[in-house]
């Protein structure tokens, strides 16, 4: 079996073994298990990803069976490692072992970590499954795997009720993107006769029929096709009309926040517009709504953030946010920069949720960040290290986040599907980023305490050499995680040459870009001046209404409470004794009537038997007779 | 020897067959249960013989022969049961065997 083939079966075995032998394992053996699985697997990425570059092919493929045939054509468990899917199995296993390292630490002491290990690396398993997929069914299976792992693990501490309402709520609300998706799958098997990812790019830009409107359709079939796997995206990848249930899932222990929630799953989305990008191209007004959804999600989620109380919901924003970016990237055409983005927001986002997480268990589970304060100089190694991936969150040149960000904004002016009212809109979240950004250091680290005077900073941290080993690894790829160059463009085809627009770049765009964090630092360094320095007035939260707005995620639960959940709710209301049902049970309601009957004369008394014996036989002889 | 008519007989038999099925439906004691259904059997066994002596032939009397016998081996089983059915119940009444109700 080839290595590719043999990726994802180390997470796999790992996952098998936690699973069946469960509590039996000491925490020693199960972490080396679990953390070991990881390592394997990166190691295997990365040598795939060396053999790839210095080959002469530019496609690793690894053929396993056939699953199942539909008419002509063959759905395959195969793998195909290209770059795009090469930088994915990297981030994955890469920041993934480091997760999991960070992990086994940080749920050492919870009496179900074998359980939460395993589901930590079925995860990755169906991660990789989902990246390295050459059909999109077997794309599909990878898909429904991470929404699978990610539902039992925000409610992995499923004994509080609030958990378990934020798991379910992200089931059900990546489920209505899942079925977008599926459907989108049949419309593309129906117009394009394949399910190959690689026959359908091509076969996207070769087909007439699929891109041509039919006699009195208004969109042609690649319109459908692209709109609906952008619904799959939108679920996934939480962008505004789906984005309701990221910041819910922060309900979850904090390395699977940035796992899964950060790092890995939520880019899945971006990873699927990317993969798809031959249907995506040939259908340019999705294209268009893919930017204006990504450019209107990065806003929302930006103002979001600048009201949150939770470390954890302000970083779930940022990270809807910088999704946001993503799309944008991708519905603007440029493939390689929303990649690059997701590559290095993998590296940020994960080295910030995890340094939360060691800040969040130094101080007992403390989350809110009116409560903390001061931390600087009570934990200078985690906030030197939040500083880092703050840095890269807000882009300051020179850090990885720079480099991405920035490449996603200087494509955005002259491209057909985007153009200046979207630059701006990315230069506004740019803002919004480093404001929220500063107010979130500012409130944590400096200041003054604001946690009980007499709380231990528990040095459980201290100690563990392993998990800040983790964290400094991922703050180095942070910072110079941007200077290795992912050039994916030969990958992607380009656009048409008549949609090409001939908009030139004034000049002064880069240095407005560049710019923006720094007046977004400033304006806070003024603004924010009461959450930096040490004063004795006691912070008060402030409950005025437009900041409880911004709070709830700009009310757009409550809006689908109104609209969605509340009808629905009313109408099972309504049918609560099932009106078909009952229908139904009157067939039952017979039955048992007969039975009752029938059932009174079998009284069990001998005597009674016999004179019915007897009875019956002398009315049987008079029927005869007579 | 003055024949006696077959119907003699059969209002015989007739009326000890009556007087044994009311006495199982009746009787909530199993022993008279048993007893009664010997009276219904040696009812048989008379309209048997009584036809045997009308029309001159041996087979009635074998077919008694065959009650006679079959009754001893049912007493023998009836009687066994009863016995089982004394020492776990502590009774004779019929009325207590209802666990087969439906």
């Amino acid at each position: 079996m080839s290595l590719l083939a043999s990726l994802p079966l180390y997470p796999l075995l790992s996952f098998l073994i936690l699973i069946s032998f469960g509590k039996r394992l000491s925490w020693v053996m199960a972490s080396w298990v679990s953390v070991g699985a990881m390592a394997a697997a990166a190691f295997c990425s990365m040598y795939l990803v060396h053999q790839l570059s210095t080959s002469d092919t530019s496609v690793i493929t690894a053929h396993m069976w056939q699953w199942f045939s539909i008419g002509n054509a063959k759905v395959n468990v195969s793998f195909y490692l290209d770059a795009l899917s090469a930088v994915m199995i990297l981030v994955v296993t890469g920041v993934g072992f480091l997760i999991h390292l960070f992990a086994a630490i940080y749920m050492k002491s919870d009496e179900n970590f074998t359980r939460f290990m395993a589901y930590m690396n079925l995860f990755i398993v169906a991660m990789l499954v989902l990246v390295l997929a050459d059909n999109l069914v077997l794309l599909y299976l990878g898909w429904e795997g991470v929404g699978l792992c990610s539902f039992l693990l925000i409610g992995f501490w499923y004994q509080e009720k609030s958990n378990v309402l934020a798991a379910r709520k992200a089931f059900i609300v990546t489920r209505i993107g899942d079925t977008a998706m599926a459907i989108g799958l049949f419309l593309l098997f129906k117009s394009l006769a394949s399910l190959n990812i690689a026959e359908i790019n091509q076969l996207a830009q070769t087909t007439i029929s699929f891109t041509s409107n039919s006699m009195n359709a208004e969109h042609s079939d690649a319109y459908w096709a692209a709109l609906l796997l952008l619904g799959g995206a939108l679920g996934k990848s939480a962008q505004l009309p789906l984005q309701t249930w990221l910041p819910d899932a922060m309900a979850g222990p904090t390395p699977v926040s940035a796992l899964i929630h950060a790092a890995t799953m939520v880019t899945a989305g971006v990873y699927l517009i990317a993969r798809m990008n031959g249907v995506f191209l040939m259908a340019p007004e999705v294209m268009n709504y893919v930017a204006w959804l990504g450019g209107t999600t990065l806003l929302i989620a930006g103002v979001a953030a600048l009201a949150q109380n939770d470390i954890k919901r302000v970083l779930a924003y940022s990270t809807m946010s910088q999704i946001g970016y993503m799309m944008l990237a991708l519905g603007a055409g440029a493939w390689s920069a929303g990649v690059f983005h997701l590559m290095t927001h993998a590296f940020f986002k994960a080295l910030l949720f995890l340094t939360a997480g060691a800040v969040i268990l130094a101080l007992h589970h403390q989350q809110d960040i009116f409560k903390m304060g001061g931390l600087l100089k009570r934990l200078p190694v985690e906030a030197t290290l939040f500083l880092v991936g703050l840095a890269c969150l807000i882009a300051l040149p020179g850090t990885s986040g720079f480099f991405s960000k920035e490449a996603i904004i200087a494509s955005l002016w002259s491209s057909p599907t985007a153009g200046p009212s979207l630059w701006w809109c990315a230069i506004l979240g740019a803002l919004l980023t480093s404001i929220y950004s500063c107010r979130l250091f500012f409130l944590a680290f400096l200041g003054k305490a604001r946690f009980p005077e007499n709380l231990v900073i528990s040095d459980h941290i201290e100690t563990n050499k392993l998990l800040r080993g983790a964290l400094f690894i991922l703050a180095l790829l942070s910072l110079f995680g941007g200077l290795v160059t992912v050039d994916l463009s030969s990958l992607f085809s380009s656009y048409k040459p008549s949609v090409v627009s001939s908009i030139d770049s004034p000049s002064w765009l880069h240095v407005v870009a560049i710019t923006t964090p720094f007046i977004g630092i400033i304006f806070s360094w003024f603004y924010y001046r009461r959450y930096r320095i040490v004063t004795d007035e006691p912070l008060t939260v402030s409950h005025s209404a437009w900041i409880v707005f911004c709070r709830n995620g700009l009310g757009f639960d409550t809006l689908y409470s109104r609209l969605l959940i509340k009808p629905y709710c009313f109408i099972a209301k309504l049918n609560k004794n099932d009106v078909f049902d009952q229908i139904l049970m009157l067939i039952a309601w017979y039955v048992r009537i007969w039975r009752d009957i029938l059932s009174v004369s079998q009284s069990g008394s001998l005597r009674w038997f016999a004179a019915a014996f007897g009875l019956s036989l002398v009315g049987l002889i008079c029927v005869v007779i007579l | 020897m003055t024949e006696i008519p077959l119907t003699h007989v059969l209002i015989l038999s007739s009326l000890l067959f009556i007087i044994g099925f009311v006495g199982v439906v009746v009787r909530k004691n199993t022993l008279f249960m048993l007893m009664s259904l010997e009276v219904m059997l040696n009812a048989v066994g008379v309209a048997f013989i009584g036809a045997g002596s009308v029309w001159q032939e041996a087979d009635g009397q074998i077919m008694f022969m065959l009650i006679l016998t079959l009754a001893a081996a049912e007493v023998a089983v009836g009687l066994a049961l009863l016995i089982r059915m004394q020492r776990r119940y502590r009774t004779l009444n019929i009325d207590v065997l209802n666990q087969m109700k439906g």
